[in-house]
């Protein structure tokens, strides 16, 4: 059993019923054809079944098929990668792009790919340069200003 | 005859120096905004259309179309190098155009998708200049129940774009539905899964979900250890860096089929170059030899969705010139600058206006082969961005994310959106679901969703509406049909093993 797959297809199992449940306050026939309720009863009705039909599937295939061991060290190191651009968005409405992005260069050249500091503050350093003078400087594309106005 | 004697005269105003010139600027920015994601072509032109008021309507029209078809050969270089598609249509190139790049012929890719591009491109507009008024009134004859069978055919794809598994191929198409589910209900101004988010309330960009999904996702994957210091593979030498004569031949047909199915879904309004790619792309693999080496680097991936792409410019311009209906939000902005400089695109067009509609064919000739000189002693120079070490190329990505969605949205709500969605990207690699699905069932689905209401309400309810009128019940058969393919493909292989 793939306990990824039974797991997944649980959360869309549930899904599929927060859809149901949802669409059932909308009309589903009005006088003018169908209403909002429509549409979303029929696609969240079949992802419970198509949910179903993927646990049954892993539960059926249980004694011949193994899923792959999780490699937490591999996802726990992704999650801090993830949660470190999550947190360089959140501060992008302080700190503007520029030195967001430069700090989340920053963070993954030393951090996570542990490059000498000098190395990871050149390459910050270019990245942040680089991106303002290709977007707002020559192409005239607006990027998010932090409170010190860049 | 009268069409010859027409393109003479149309050459003789898109040659004069000033018309190439205007021709190259066009493609040369087209270009630009296509590599740059998020930045599209119907924002670049609605920026530079007030320029043109000062300039000759022939000139500025030439500039246009040259930006528009221009961002078609451009999308294809970071879906390619980076699995950052700009636009809708350039996510199909990222199976795999981004695998042939892993692969050591990413360089290839970048040619098929400019020779494809090319073909495509000529094609569409010798298509546009033979047969437009005659298709421009059968794509009036397309009512919602005609779209809602051509939307079920382009959903109906998924079967040929799932993986190994065609449940969560599904289940993945659904969660795109959804999203594309929400958000203000066009019909009755219900807010749908909006969470109580005012931002939610105009939907989610797709280009916050492509994005998220297919670049972060791909980056964040990459990420799961920190030996892959070692750089993408890039072959030495020019020639190593283009298509070679196999590959090429390999996507014989695929030029063909992309060009075709490119040029009649292009007149279609609304339907666009995204169900262009996609269906191009099934239609590829389905009558492939190997269809199951799709999605691992195959050429032909890569130069049916490509050739689509182009081909649906040409197509596009038929509604838009003939009829004066926009097929989509770049002819739109195109016909009000048509409207603006005093033109009336319809039914006397050609007869009005010789010298502008004969003189953009062929300037679309011409733009065709400045695109593919300006492109292809480019590619060496895009490949040199797989050289980059991942610890310099992996932060740019996610910089030119962030910039590619906020360009779009100058939302940093989208930002947070697209933060989610990179995570949804990982887990879906993780869990072994397919991207193109999801992203197939978001561009689909809210017209998908329109067509079959508004069919309903034309027929008060009645289902029979779908079937009961050639046009729509004949794509409802061939949906019908794709669906049984892979059937037909299990069958075919236990009566194989059975004589085994």
């Amino acid at each position: 059993m793939n306990r990824g797959e039974v797991v997944s297809g649980v959360v869309l199992a549930a899904l599929g019923g927060y859809i149901v449940s949802e669409a059932a306050h909308w009309e589903y026939l009005g006088p003018d054809g169908p209403g909002p309720g429509f549409f979303p009863l029929w696609y969240g009705a079949a992802m419970i079944v198509l949910s179903a039909v993927l646990v049954v599937q892993n539960f059926l295939a249980k004694a011949t098929v193994a899923g792959r061991p999780v490699n937490w060290r591999e996802v726990g190191r992704v999650l801090i990668v993830w949660a470190g651009f999550a947190v360089s968005v959140a501060l992008l409405k302080v700190l503007g792009f520029i030195l967001s992005f430069g700090l989340f260069v920053l963070f993954m050249v030393a951090g996570m790919y542990r490059r000498p500091l000098r190395v990871a503050i050149s390459v910050a350093v270019g990245c942040a340069a680089g991106f303002y003078l290709v977007f707002p400087f020559a192409l005239d594309v607006r990027l998010p200003i932090g409170v010190l106005g860049f | 005859m009268e069409i010859f004697s027409g393109l003479l005269q149309g050459f003789a105003v898109a040659l004069t120096p000033v018309n190439i010139m205007w021709c190259f600027i066009g493609c040369f920015l087209g270009t630009i905004v296509g590599i740059l994601p998020g930045l599209g072509p119907p924002a670049t032109i609605a920026m530079l259309l007030p320029l043109t008021f000062q300039m000759n309507p022939t000139s500025a029209v030439i500039m246009l179309a040259g930006i528009y078809y221009g961002a078609k050969y451009g999308g294809s270089t970071t879906s390619i190098l980076l699995n950052v598609p700009g636009e809708s249509a350039s996510v199909v190139t990222c199976l795999d155009g981004y695998q042939m790049a892993r692969n050591g012929r990413g360089g290839a890719a970048l040619g098929i998708a400019a020779i494809a591009s090319f073909i495509a491109g000529t094609f569409g507009v010798i298509m546009l200049m033979l047969v437009a008024p005659p298709l421009a009134k059968f794509a009036l004859a397309f009512s919602s129940p005609e779209y809602f069978a051509l939307m079920c055919m382009g959903l109906a794809m998924v079967v040929l774009l799932a993986g190994k598994s065609m449940v969560k191929a599904l289940l993945a198409m659904l969660v795109g539905l959804w999203i594309a589910g929400m958000g203000t209900d066009l019909f009755t101004a219900e807010s749908r899964f909006t969470f109580g988010q005012a931002e939610l309330l105009d939907g989610i960009d797709f280009v916050v979900v492509a994005i998220g999904v297919f670049a972060l996702g791909e980056v964040l994957g990459n990420m799961e250890t920190r030996e892959g210091v070692a750089m993408l593979p890039v072959p030495k030498g020019l020639r190593n860096l283009l298509p070679n004569v196999e590959e090429l031949k390999a996507c014989r047909f695929a030029f063909l089929n992309g060009s075709v199915v490119g040029f009649i879904i292009g007149i279609l309004p609304g339907a666009g170059s995204t169900v262009a790619s996609f269906i191009s792309y099934g239609i590829e693999k389905a009558v492939s030899k190997h269809p199951e080496k799709f999605g691992t680097g195959v050429p032909e991936g890569v130069a049916a969705p490509e050739g689509a792409n182009n081909a649906e410019t040409g197509g596009a311009m038929v509604p838009m010139l003939t009829l004066g209906i926009p097929g989509s939000g770049t002819t739109a902005i195109l016909l009000a600058a048509f409207i603006l400089w005093g033109l009336k695109p319809g039914p006397l067009m050609i007869q009005d206006n010789p010298e502008l509609f004969w003189g953009l064919v062929a300037s679309m000739y011409i733009g065709n082969v400045i695109l593919l000189i300006l492109n292809i002693p480019l590619i060496p120079l895009f490949a040199q961005i797989l050289k980059l070490p991942q610890y310099v190329l992996y932060p740019i990505i996610f910089g030119i994310s962030v910039v590619g969605v906020y360009s779009v949205s100058d939302s940093l709500f989208d930002l947070s959106l697209l933060t989610f969605f990179g995570l949804l990207g990982y887990c879906m690699r993780k869990l072994d679901y397919p991207q193109a699905p999801l992203i197939l069932g978001l561009v689909l689905g809210d017209a998908m969703e329109r067509a079959l209401r508004q069919s309903l309400m034309m027929s008060q309810g009645d289902l029979s509406i779908l079937v009961s009128r050639p046009l729509s019940a004949g794509m409802l058969v061939l949906t019908a049909l794709v669906l049984a393919v892979p059937m037909f493909r299990k069958a075919n292989a236990w009566r194989m093993k059975a004589i085994d």
